[in-house]
């Protein structure tokens, strides 16, 4: 986030939810959200196809049909540059590229993009008003927006709306993404991705890497690695033989997932480290205990990157072992020692690599925490990124083209699937599925399908349909509701036994972020 | 503009608008409550909070009588005592005790003040309803004849979450907190968060989770961040004999800067999958397709082995890591370490796109 979740109850006085389910996926966010339009009359616009909690409470909700993103986002611009509610003066000052994301917004008037995103041009035109003319506006994202085939483009389109409205830099306003798990900032921040080091260092910078290399006395590689998605690929096609797999579950969590089995058959050894016997963990060659949060010290650093402690409230359990101490036993046997004596002493290190770690340490994390970047030990950390001007100087415009789903619906597949997650369950549901109340409360999965899509196939609440892509097909108990859009059909991906990434497709990634299009597959349902 | 009263004796200056329970308390004056909670809307109904200002013919709720020039307050004089006593006898009246077994036993505030005033027994005998009422939710237990209608877990409802599932249903001594239409909690606009235990100040609400597994008062609490999504909630572990048993949180925003105590299901009632059994204690090796024990040697021995060599045959690229975004920040940096200069490569990634 650009921004801190308490603006979102204090300072924002329009919020745009895009491609979020708040108050299922950050429930705590949701109610901040909620409050501050039922308390302080913020205004509030969703778009989301399905009739999310938040769209009860929303000024404006545009059920537009998946993946038509960044046409809504022009359309909106569209009508904020013609209309003169564009902030002149930030445009001029802080921005550039204005121009040629002007020439392409042009086409997108509200009647051309109505028709592109199946929503009213009114209502276009209204939630680019609202949007527009309020002091401080916040978009909020999270899954629906990024996991597309066009993600990247859907994220850029966003920010072009933030610039020219000057929503940035300023309480209230920006550019949020909602991240789902509670580490996944800190996991970036640290360089756990492909191509950077800790703080976004590409691995590609000779400065960088020879930063890296004084401090780990060992030549680096100076090529990008794989992403998740492309790692298994490549196993698939036999060139990755051996993987290393910590605390994850891609045999739920990653597309088409016979293919994913198929890929972790092939290669010649996997080892995994977890808490549970996962679905991927049973498909392992070593499996290594580790231990759950309750049993660790440490920081994670949530969506708006406050970096806090985590703190162990018990012992290990069994003869599993703290995380930290497993990967350094096992560098030592492959012959490159660590040794560390705390979690507090490798956040050390980290500091001093990391400049926007670098002036935070336990002792100051120890209440609030603080968000970074916190270059020195005086700096009280920044609530609000971009304020005077962007980490490049000015603020890019992008021109975006509109581009259509990867996968659109045909006369065998006709409907749209979406996956996303349930308040009750949280990703692969390694956890929560063992959580006795969250289980009880909700122990299989569904597929939500609208009551004119049900009644046109026979369908009734309750029962067992079958869900088929070009992918494969699972059997699902149908929830009939009226809160989504008819050609568009849901169900959760937290259930092994029933996963919805049998349906999703792992061929088409966005092609700079690697990201699955989990939220549009083809596809039919029928009475079994 | 600021105004000038005494309080017990002793002189304090407060901004005008000032409600007497903050100077009182600002006086150092310890003012017991029920229905009065910071961070809601005033209710001004348990009577509790009673002070006696000099030359005013009735005793005022501190609560929501704001604070005037020249005020001279009595906190603890008889009269006050008195009331607060009745005020605790007519709840007594209605209050099934069975501290002993209660979840709240040593933190509950009903129990506080009748120690505090000597109440042991209600003169008010009379005809007593149980309310007892099934509520068959895997999360919340409510126990109608613990509750002093104090209607804080109504404000939370509605004031954190918004979710405004309960409110106060009949009136007089047929008053309790009921959904509408008195049906079950999962037939309701409830999501389960458990504010209203939070902010419950008996024992009438409490977590079915956590039930007989240690009262919260007797537990260690450590403060830590929530496992689950990127929100970052700030909860508080209850432990009992290196056993996790409970979650409660802490709403002082120096300690909880991002919810100040509000949670939600996963976080407040997500978390025995940390005593699963099925929880992994040993180093497995798989052979002939079967997982057997290890130690901890054999395991890692054979791993590197294997690492090695892959490396060695294919080279580092052949090799990849998925790091995760459920541990810390301190093991992401170490494995993305152990990838990049123990193995070589940057094959590094996360479950961030999906």
């Amino acid at each position: 986030m650009t921004n801190s979740i308490n603006e979102l109850e204090n300072d924002s006085k329009c919020i745009f939810l895009i491609g979020t389910n708040t108050t299922e996926n950050h429930p705590v966010i949701g109610y901040k959200i909620r409050q501050n339009v039922l308390k302080n009359g913020a205004k509030l616009i969703v778009a989301d196809p399905r009739r999310i909690e938040l769209a009860e409470l929303a000024d404006v909700y545009l059920p537009f049909q998946p993946g038509t993103d960044v046409a809504l986002f022009n359309g909106m611009m569209n009508v904020i540059i013609n209309e003169g509610l564009a902030d002149r003066e930030f445009i001029e000052n802080r921005t550039e590229g204005y121009e040629a994301m002007a020439e392409v917004v042009a086409k997108y008037t509200p009647e051309v993009v109505a028709e592109i995103c199946g929503v009213d041009a009114e209502d276009i035109r209204k939630a680019a008003r609202l949007y527009a003319e309020s002091e401080a506006a916040a978009v909020c994202y999270a899954m629906g927006l990024t996991q597309h085939s066009t993600g990247t483009d859907n994220v850029k389109s966003c920010c072009n709306l933030a610039l020219l409205t000057g929503n940035l830099g300023k309480p209230g306003a920006g550019v949020n993404p909602l991240r789902g798990q509670n580490n996944v900032q800190g996991a970036c921040d640290m360089g756990a991705l492909p191509v950077v080091f800790t703080a976004y260092q590409a691995v590609t910078n000779d400065e960088a890497r020879a930063k890296f290399e004084k401090a780990w006395g060992v030549e680096l590689s100076g090529s990008n690695g794989l992403t998740l998605t492309k790692a298994i690929n490549k196993a698939h096609e036999g060139e990755i033989k051996g993987m290393i797999v910590i605390g994850e579950n891609p045999m739920v969590s990653d597309p088409d997932l016979h293919h994913v089995e198929e890929a972790l058959d092939r290669l010649d050894f996997l080892l995994v480290q977890d808490i549970f016997l996962t679905e991927t963990a049973k498909k392992a060659d070593i499996v290594l205990p580790g231990v759950s949060f309750a049993e660790k010290d440490g920081t994670f650093t949530n969506t708006e990157r406050r970096v806090q402690r985590v703190r162990k409230a018990i012992s290990n359990i069994g003869d599993a072992r703290q995380d930290w101490e497993i990967i350094c036993d096992l560098s030592t046997r492959l012959g490159y020692p660590m040794s560390y004596n705390s979690p507090e002493e490798i956040f050390e290190e980290i500091r001093t690599l990391t400049p926007s770690y670098a002036g935070m340490t336990y002792a100051r994390l120890e209440g609030k925490g603080l968000p970074w970047p916190c270059p020195t030990e005086d700096h009280p950390g920044t609530p609000i990124l971009h304020k005077e001007k962007f980490n490049r100087g000015l603020g890019l415009f992008h021109a975006i083209e509109y581009i259509e789903p990867a996968e659109l619906p045909d006369d065998e597949y006709p409907i749209i699937l979406s996956t996303g997650r349930s308040l009750y369950h949280y990703h692969t549901g390694t956890m929560t599925r063992k959580a006795t109340g969250l289980h009880e409360f909700m122990p299989e999965n569904v597929i939500q399908i609208h009551t004119a899509l049900a009644q046109a196939k026979g369908i009734v609440d309750g029962e067992v349909v079958r869900v088929s892509t070009r992918r494969g097909s699972i059997d699902l108990k149908a929830e009939v509701i009226d809160g989504i859009r008819e050609d568009v059909i849901f169900t959760y991906f937290h259930f092994a036994e029933a996963a919805a990434n049998q349906l999703t497709n792992s061929d088409v990634l966005d092609p700079v972020a690697g990201i699955p299009e989990y939220k549009v597959s083809a596809a039919r349902i029928e009475k079994i | 503009m600021d105004i000038k009263l005494t309080i017990d004796g002793k002189e304090v200056v407060v901004p005008q608008g000032t409600m007497l329970i903050d100077a009182c308390r600002q006086a150092g004056a310890d003012i017991p409550t029920f229905c009065f909670d910071p961070d809601l809307k005033l209710a001004g109904s348990c009577r509790m909070c009673v002070v006696q200002p000099k030359g005013w013919r009735n005793l005022v709720a501190s609560c929501v009588t704001p604070a005037q020039n020249g005020m001279v307050i009595e906190t603890e004089s008889p009269d006050v005592i008195e009331a607060r006593k009745v005020v605790l006898e007519l709840m007594l009246a209605r209050h099934k005790l069975t501290c002993h077994t209660c979840e709240k036993d040593g933190e509950c505030n009903l129990q506080d003040y009748c120690y505090r005033y000597g109440v042991t027994e209600s003169r008010f005998v009379g005809k007593v309803h149980s309310l007892f009422k099934d509520d068959s939710n895997p999360f919340i237990e409510r126990d109608y004849d613990k509750c002093v209608m104090c209607t804080r877990c109504v404000r939370a409802c509605d004031e954190i979450t918004g979710a405004r599932a309960i409110n106060v249903m009949d009136r007089g001594h047929h008053a309790k907190i009921a959904t509408s239409f008195d049906g079950e909690l999962a037939d309701s606009p409830c999501v389960f968060c458990g504010q209203c235990i939070m902010v419950c100040p008996v024992g009438a609400l409490s977590s079915k989770i956590a039930a007989g597994k240690g009262k919260p008062a007797q537990n260690e609490k450590v403060l830590t961040t929530c496992t689950y999504c990127g929100t970052g909630c700030t909860l508080e572990l209850n432990v009992k004999n290196d056993k996790v048993v409970g979650v409660t949180s802490n709403r002082d925003p120096e300690w909880s800067p991002v919810n100040r105590g509000a949670l939600c299901v996963k976080g407040r009632f997500g978390w025995d999958f940390i005593n699963s059994p099925e929880r992994l204690t040993t180093p497995l090796i798989k052979e002939n397709g079967e997982f057997r024990e290890a130690s901890w040697d054999e395991a890692l021995n054979l791993a590197a082995q294997k690492i090695k060599g892959i490396k060695e045959g294919y080279g580092p690229d052949s090799l990849a890591m998925f790091s995760s975004a459920r541990i810390t920040n301190e093991e992401n940096y170490l494995a993305q370490k152990l990838m990049r200069a123990a193995i070589g490569s940057n094959n590094v990634d996360h479950c961030a796109r999906l």
